[in-house]
């Protein structure tokens, strides 16, 4: 780290401060480092689409096609329609056959409207294409082809009553869709915050503060303030601050103005870990990594499945619970905690038996 | 090494009676044996005993009387630390914080997001002095999880959208990466979403949750603009980048080449000293001076040039925000002048009447924070605060005033003005402007209320 200084703008100012012989030797050198990127990589990871449909490659695929993934890739947290709130906000909703025609998402300027969906908000199909094609499955993303992509998008703007069932969306029909997408004309870029030039229109910041010092005009009221009831919500406060200095944490286990009954030091970690299930635990915590376990299930919360907390309560104790957990873990199965399936998981005996027994153990994190 | 007495409820009757007589024998023999256990659990007891009755409302505040045996017990018996031999060196080869600070801790807000791999943390701003963040208490954003990538492994492309913009497209490796000239600068990161929650009323109890997705630190990277000379751009006509990072959800975000070619944007590997920690983007991110964190591409492996913006999922669905007039602002970027009070803070309580250090932050992604004035009336009356320097641009600045409490109820507020003189606006002022329902980029005056008990809670005035 000897070549690093601290400050100054920019580091170009190291060579063009020194003479121009030893600037020019600088350059050469800093040109021999980094090498060119051939054709193959820059096309593996060169991936962009962008509203203009650079960099969109050929292919097409069909609302039925499209009905086909979704069902067995997508629906599980995005739901059958698309409407599902449960993982993730919904894509499908609010949208009507006026605001094809206009282009304007008329429900965002009711603000009773709950919620704001994808279609709701999205101007550009291209994004929707270049998101799902990077990113999407959420535990598998880059794993759609091209066509594939294509057939989900159509599918996606069919539920969202965007695109008819037969239409074929395709490098060639994106711009039809485009031409239909909801809020097509719904952006707008005349604010200040944008730190270049060309993209937007507006001059000044929209909001125009005086630094009054004295007998400046008040807003007098509290307006709004956490209600009583919500006083735990975020866990106790008092276990939220350090334990030392000016001011502690309020204990808000008790009512407003009661003397607090405990300090609070949360539990160290080290205390709270059981040495003996150590190496289980790290071991099945990386396993729940490894195998995309965490995408549908949490620690101590419902997601698309139980989360694992519920499992060992409800299995931890049972006789066979070894056994039956294994098992469990790589045939799936519904029924048990609801109807969404669980698929079975490709996974070695050894991976399921020792996440197994991390689930019988009591699921610790 | 075993933690402090964690049972909560156990409150000593006072600090002078926190060592028994019997307990006074156990100890004597504990010490013969050379075993320290007893004699520290109590301490750490008597004092977190000591701490509660601190901690109680006025009524109990007095929290260093002198005992009635004329001295107190944390003086008169030395503790085992002055009277034993302490630990050896290396005891951990990457040191951690006290014990006694377990709860300064980042977190999420609870029901704020349904999967913990598309979540946030927020970083304990009540417990942090001056502006550097902790490395560790860094707040986290992460989109499809984080991951700790092979440094060896990680590439850095550089190309264009079109051929004709970029002479050579290049690939680097890390080690080529760290061998160019590097800066260090200190930065702050703000999520445009930070304080979104709170827009239309009150909605999360502590500084933490509302102003948490904040941190600072000293970022070591090379400038972006100087691996763009290396591969031959076209500035005329490449007026937009893209990152693009290397993990699942490869994030993308675009940026003006403006702020390239002012040097300010660097490729980072650097953060506080140390190498980035994985949580934020090891081994390389994309450090962009003054604009939401988004943008700040964690895991970077690639940097488009390009003529037009690209619209990317974060950039058309998300972080943009909805207007009065149901449209959406999009590419808004920059965070603006902006500043908030950490001690005291909601969820704390004052522990007696009397002096207060006042304190808190204050930034501006347009430049340098130029003045700070707080207010304990609720707005009425504005006295200028103490900036500690030095003040550096689009990093975190600390302040201070001296405030005496009376016991009466107080609202504490701070406003910042930045050096292109704009003024932080209040939230009717903001609303005026943008409604309640923008979600980001919130930066209006915050307001804490202390009341008589010394609680202090997070409201809003109109």
């Amino acid at each position: 780290m000897s070549s690093c200084r601290k400050s100054g703008w920019v580091a170009a100012a190291l060579w063009l401060a020194a003479g121009a012989a030893s600037a020019q030797a600088t350059q050469a050198a800093l040109t021999g480092l980094g090498r060119v990127a051939t054709p193959k990589e820059i096309a593996a990871w060169d991936i962009d689409v962008r509203p203009d449909f650079k960099g969109l490659p050929k292919g097409s695929g069909t609302v039925a096609q499209g009905q086909d993934i979704w069902e067995t890739q997508c629906a599980s947290c995005h739901g059958i329609f698309g409407e599902s709130n449960e993982v993730f906000t919904p894509l499908v909703g609010g949208t009507t056959a006026d605001d094809v025609k206009t282009g304007r998402v008329a429900r965002l300027l009711d603000p009773t409207f709950p919620g704001r969906t994808t279609m709701m908000k999205v101007a550009t199909v291209s994004t929707l294409w270049d998101y799902i094609h990077r990113a999407m499955p959420w535990n598998q993303p880059k794993s759609l082809k091209p066509d594939e992509v294509y057939a989900v998008t159509a599918y996606l703007l069919n539920m969202a009553d965007v695109l008819p069932e037969s239409f074929v969306l395709s490098d060639q029909t994106m711009a039809q869709a485009q031409a239909r997408m909801p809020n097509r004309n719904g952006m707008n870029t005349a604010h200040a915050l944008w730190p270049g030039k060309g993209l937007t229109s507006a001059k000044a910041p929209d909001v125009k503060a005086v630094a009054c010092m004295s007998n400046c005009a008040v807003e007098p009221r509290v307006a709004s303030l956490l209600p009583d009831f919500a006083r735990n919500n975020h866990g106790n406060l008092a276990e939220q601050n350090r334990m030392v200095g000016a001011q502690h944490g309020v204990d808000t286990t008790r009512a407003p103005g009661a003397a607090p009954a405990k300090a609070a030091p949360a539990t160290t970690p080290t205390a709270s870990a059981k040495p003996a299930a150590g190496g289980t635990q790290a071991g099945a915590l990386a396993l729940l990594s490894k195998h995309s376990c965490v995408a549908c299930h949490a620690m101590d919360s419902k997601l698309v499945g139980p989360s694992f907390k519920d499992v060992a309560a409800k299995h931890g104790t049972r006789a066979d619970a070894l056994a039956y957990l294994a098992g469990k873990i790589k045939s799936g199965g519904s029924g048990v905690w609801g109807q969404v399936p669980m698929p079975a998981q490709a996974l070695g005996d050894e991976d399921a038996g020792l996440i197994a027994r991390w689930l019988a153990d009591g699921a610790r994190r | 090494m075993q933690g402090p007495d964690a049972r909560p409820g156990r409150l000593i009757k006072a600090p002078e009676n926190f060592i028994d007589s019997s307990g006074v024998r156990t100890v004597f023999q504990q010490a013969k044996a050379g075993r320290r256990d007893f004699m520290r659990r109590a301490f750490a007891t008597a004092t977190a005993g000591a701490a509660a009755v601190a901690a109680a409302p006025l009524a109990q505040a007095q929290s260093n009387p002198v005992p009635t045996e004329g001295g107190d017990p944390n003086i008169l018996n030395l503790p085992a630390h002055t009277t034993g031999l302490g630990q050896p060196v290396a005891t951990d080869g990457y040191g951690k914080p006290s014990q006694y600070e377990a709860n300064v801790q980042r977190r999420p807000s609870p029901g704020l997001t349904q999967t913990a791999q598309s979540s946030v943390s927020f970083a304990p701003l009540q417990s942090l002095f001056g502006i550097v963040t902790p490395s560790g208490l860094h707040f986290e954003r992460h989109h499809q999880g984080w991951w700790d990538v092979d440094p060896s492994k990680h590439r850095l492309m550089l190309n264009a959208s079109d051929a004709s913009l970029m002479k050579t497209p290049k690939v680097f490796t890390m080690d080529e990466i760290m061998r160019l000239p590097c800066v260090s600068r200190f930065h702050f990161i703000e999520c445009g979403a930070n304080t979104g929650m709170e827009w239309g009323n009150v909605a999360v109890p502590t500084v933490q949750y509302s102003h948490g997705m904040l941190s600072c630190s000293e970022f070591t990277g090379v400038p972006l603009k100087l691996l763009l000379d290396q591969c031959g751009v076209d500035y005329k006509r490449a007026r937009f980048v893209l990152g693009e990072g290397a993990d699942g959800s490869s994030m993308t975000r675009t940026i003006p080449m403006e702020l390239v070619e002012s040097g300010e944007v660097l490729v980072a590997y650097g953060q506080n000293g140390e190498m980035l920690r994985p949580e934020n983007g090891y081994p390389l991110r994309l450090v962009v001076p003054g604009v939401q964190g988004v943008s700040w591409v964690k895991y970077l492996r690639r940097i488009e040039v390009g003529d037009q913006p690209w619209a990317a999922k974060d950039e058309a669905v998300h972080y943009i925000d909805l207007m009065p007039d149901g449209t959406h602002r999009q590419y808004s970027s920059t965070q603006e002048c902006k500043s908030v009070v950490t001690t005291p803070s909601g969820g704390q309580v004052l522990l007696d009447k009397g002096f207060y250090n006042i304190s808190g932050l204050a930034w501006s992604g347009r430049g340098k924070v130029s003045k700070v004035d707080v207010s304990v009336d609720g707005g009425r009356n504005w006295r200028p605060a103490r900036l500690q320097g030095p003040v550096m641009s689009k990093s975190l600045t600390r302040f201070y005033l001296d405030w005496v409490w009376d016991g009466k109820p107080a609202i504490v507020q701070s406003r910042a003005t930045d050096e292109t003189g704009y003024v932080q606006p209040s939230y009717r002022q903001l609303r005026a402007a943008r409604g309640t329902r923008s979600i980001y980029h919130n930066n209006a005056i915050q307001s804490w209320l202390v009341q008589e008990t010394g609680e202090v809670t997070n409201v809003q005035l109109s």
